[in-house]
């Protein structure tokens, strides 16, 4: 928690009170009434590799996983699950549930009357999606392994390399929930998710495509975020995967400054 | 002072009056539900007919490609998803935000007229979508039979099979945490384990057993073997039944519901 | 405790507070009085720290707002216009969760809980979810928690509005109460028996600006009379009654309903009225209230 504190206090973002944990904490005890809810979320990406990867796996075969490497499809689909699990969560945290905080709860407009600013606001939100997105990252490696589609100890790495996923989806969605006016804006999110979670290399091989479009997929951050975490999993790890870490940290980074901005010049009118 | 005082029809024949409400209301909001309930399938068929399918073996499909196999099902999944997605917070928001069942029950209507009408609404939803979707399918290749015609009409059975007993279920929430359950317990799995993407034979047998018996199976075989030019008399009329007692039982349950919560 | 010189917020074109001085002092009930959109909320924003002035001083506690704002806010109670509880929480929660936004420790705010729960009346709601409560129980709750941090100045905006007599009077109560204890209170409102109970010294705002200062009996004692005759006649027209007895009172006010005298002695003028053979269906002399006041300064017209 100390650590929630230090980034808030890091952030060249004025007001703020270093108290951003206690926002995380009032999240907690919310949670504690809605913890259905909460556990609920563990399932999805569950449900989604059993479907894909034992039942339709079945009809598939293996999958060259690249540089000519043959493996089931099972443990070539589990981390890309786990990777847009990662996304998805962090976004819907940071999109649905922030934007009802902010116009229907009114919840910031009493967080804003005590010490805390708009800096707490924001990283409080963003470590309470990390934490929450550690417990499904957790369970769903769990699952996996005990699959039998977990095929290296380089896999421990994907639960830090899951909660990065998500802090680079949270910021991003935090900022464009600054901008949304009503429910009906949330379509267009789905418009940006959906078709990153189909395309993004997830489901089948990068070598799918025509040469000629790939690039297009490449530039997308779940693209990156699945091929770091595959490379984790299936213990394929070289120095290439920095490249997918940088990009992630850029944009969880740029998302961050740029959502803590845009949330004060909301609240603080 | 004059007064005018016009004989109303009995209850359940005002439904329409319900129905032009939604309507008049989708009017402002129809751009976001293309997104939603229109792309969102034609990136599933894409993604998984096209991309998935150069991976998949096409041996034990009973169909020529894994497109053709999944856009009969992603019709009918659709279906499912559109009406429930209608069904659950529109209709809590109708009782307890925007409380329109409200206005309407101060108005002549009963409680049969604003089930029905807003049933024929999300039933209309269902269709358009429906329309839209094999539009698209049949352009693509992915669907070839005429009998996507009859498909349609399959999948607005579908939908409706969903969409009145999760009225019923809806209408006795008081906050949407149980519409998470539904979404996640499910909806998805029905989505993913009841023939849409692979064969439920594929399944162990006790799964497959399960799958056979919920709704979005039997509509997912029937827009699947009219597409196919497969359909037998018997079976279509065995799944059509067993959509129709998911609606008929269902309805008889949201009167209930709904009289429950409205008239006290 | 407040002092505020020239003071100005702007949204774009409009300006919501136009230039107003405002001293308030250590101990004193303060009341910003005036109809919708004169500027009160904007104002309470600002002295919250929320609302960054778009021109002159403001200096709350002896700080500047932009340069200390969590430092203030720290000795600062807000119940704000609309009750802003957090529904996805207890009643009980809700002081804790508050205070921790405080930075006070989790034993101490236990303790405190209790006691603010004791003095809302909301002991046996303790551990009801906030959404079932009632208006008045939720505007308790809404002080209670506005007071975790042993505020030094509370600021309660609209703290009143939309509630039942009972509600009001209970909430009054306390209030007094806080005041007796030495905690300083500004207050927004335009109810005028709310500001007559509780404000030592109000100011009236209209179009941003102020229109009058003072205590409420010097306000009355220079914008209005002593006493207001209303007199109703059996008349659609108020108008020609009017002219028959302006002679009669400092000042006379025509409404659709009936007229108002504005006078030092409400009966005599009701008996000089019946000398002149008028026979209004009825006659009330009644003290002049703040109201009246109000209404003189800020118009009859209906602001939106």
């Amino acid at each position: 928690m100390s650590a929630v504190n230090a980034i808030a206090r890091a952030l060249p973002i004025p007001a703020g009170a270093g108290l951003a944990r206690t926002l995380v904490e009032r999240n907690a005890r919310a949670f504690r009434h809605g913890w259905v809810t909460l556990v609920s979320g563990v399932f999805e990406p569950v449900f989604y590799l059993f479907s894909l990867g034992v039942g339709l796996g079945a009809l598939i075969g293996d999958v060259d996983a690249g540089g000519g490497r043959m493996i089931e499809y099972a443990a070539y689909v589990a981390p890309a699950m786990m990777a847009a699990a990662a996304m998805n969560g962090a976004v819907f945290d940071s999109t649905f549930n922030l934007f009802f905080k902010l116009k229907y709860a009114k919840l910031y407009d009493s967080v804003l009357a005590t010490p805390l600013g708009p800096r707490d606001v924001a990283v409080g939100e963003i470590s309470w999606a990390l934490l929450r997105g550690l417990l499904y990252s957790t369970t769903f490696l769990v699952v996996a392994a005990a699959a039998g589609v977990v095929h290296s100890w380089w896999a421990l790495l994907a639960l830090p390399a899951a909660s990065l996923i998500g802090l680079a989806f949270a910021a991003i969605g935090m900022s464009v929930t600054t901008y949304l006016r009503s429910w009906q804006d949330f379509d267009y999110i789905q418009l940006a998710l959906l078709p990153m979670f189909l395309f993004s290399a997830t489901f089948y091989p990068l070598s799918t495509y025509d040469e000629s479009v790939r690039w297009v997929v490449q530039v997308t951050p779940l693209y990156h975020g699945v091929a770091m975490m595959r490379d984790l999993m299936l213990g394929d790890v070289a120095w290439g995967i920095l490249a997918h870490v940088a990009y992630l940290v850029v944009m969880g980074l740029a998302g961050l400054l740029f959502a803590a901005r845009r949330i004060e010049r909301l609240l603080l009118r | 002072m004059t007064t005018t005082t016009r004989a109303q029809p009995a209850e359940g024949r005002m439904a329409g009056r319900a129905f032009a409400y939604w309507i008049t209301n989708y009017r402002r909001v129809w751009r976001g539900t293309i997104i939603s309930g229109f792309l969102g399938p034609l990136f599933f068929l894409v993604a998984m007919g096209f991309g998935l399918g150069t991976l998949v073996d096409d041996g034990g499909l009973g169909a020529p490609g894994y497109v053709e196999f999944i856009a009969p099902g992603i019709l009918a999944a659709q279906a499912m998803q559109t009406a429930v997605g209608e069904s659950t917070f529109p209709v809590m928001g109708a009782l307890k935000w925007q409380r329109q069942y409200h206005a309407m029950l101060a108005a002549p209507l009963g409680i049969a007229d604003l089930v029905l009408g807003h049933v024929a609404f999300v039933a209309m939803r269902v269709a358009i979508t429906s329309v839209a979707f094999a539009v698209v399918a049949v352009a693509l290749g992915a669907i070839t039979s005429w009998w996507v015609a009859a498909a349609v009409f399959a999948a607005v059975l579908t939908g409706l099979a969903f969409t009145t007993p999760v009225f019923a279920f809806a209408a006795r929430q008081d906050n949407d945490s149980g519409f998470n359950v539904l979404f996640r317990f499910i909806v998805m799995p029905m989505f993913l384990f009841s023939g849409t993407f692979f064969p439920v034979e594929q399944l162990p047998a006790v799964l497959e057993a399960i799958a056979k018996v919920t709704p979005l199976w039997h509509g997912v075989e029937l827009c699947r073997s009219l597409v196919m030019e497969t359909a037998t008399a018997a079976g279509s009329l065995g799944h059509v039944a067993y959509l129709a007692v998911w609606v008929v039982g269902g309805l008889w349950l949201a009167f209930a519901s709904f009289r429950k919560r409205l008239v006290t | 405790m407040i002092s505020a010189h020239r003071l100005t917020k702007r949204f774009g074109e409009f300006t919501a507070v136009d230039a107003i001085d405002v001293e308030v002092r250590r101990g004193e009930a303060f009341g910003f009085l005036g109809p919708n959109g004169a500027g009160k909320s904007s104002t309470m924003r600002m002295i919250g720290c929320v609302s960054p002035p778009t021109d002159g001083s403001l200096r709350i506690l002896g700080l500047d707002p932009a340069t200390d704002g969590p430092a203030i806010r720290a000795r600062l109670g807000v119940v704000p216009q609309r009750d802003t509880l957090d529904e996805e929480l207890t009643v009980r929660e809700n002081i804790l969760v508050y205070g921790r936004y405080f930075g006070l420790s989790r034993a101490h705010v236990r303790a405190k809980a209790d006691e603010l729960l004791e003095f809302a009346q909301l002991t046996e709601r303790a551990n009801s979810v906030v959404e079932p409560l009632s208006g008045g129980m939720k505007r308790r709750l809404t002080i209670a928690r506005s007071l975790v941090n042993d505020p030094e100045l509370l600021l309660l905006d609209e703290p009143t509005t939309g509630l039942d007599p009972q509600a009001r009077h209970v909430l009054w109560d306390r209030l007094f109460r806080l005041k007796r204890s030495g905690v300083t209170l500004v207050l927004t409102t335009h109810y005028m028996d709310e500001a007559e109970q509780l404000c030592d010294r109000l100011v009236v705002m209209d179009g941003g600006r102020i229109v009058a200062e003072g205590s409420p009996r010097e306000l009355i004692a220079l914008h209005s009379t002593r006493e207001v005759l209303e007199l109703r006649f059996a008349a659609d027209d108020h108008a020609p009654y009017a002219a028959k007895v302006t002679d009669l009172a400092e000042r006379v006010e025509v409404l659709p309903d009936r007229l108002l005298l504005y006078t030092d002695d409400g009966d005599a003028t009701a008996a000089a009225v019946q000398r002149r053979g008028l026979q209004p269906l009825s006659v009330l002399a009644r003290r002049s209230t703040l109201e009246d006041v109000f209404l003189h300064l800020t118009g009859r017209t209906l602001v939106d």
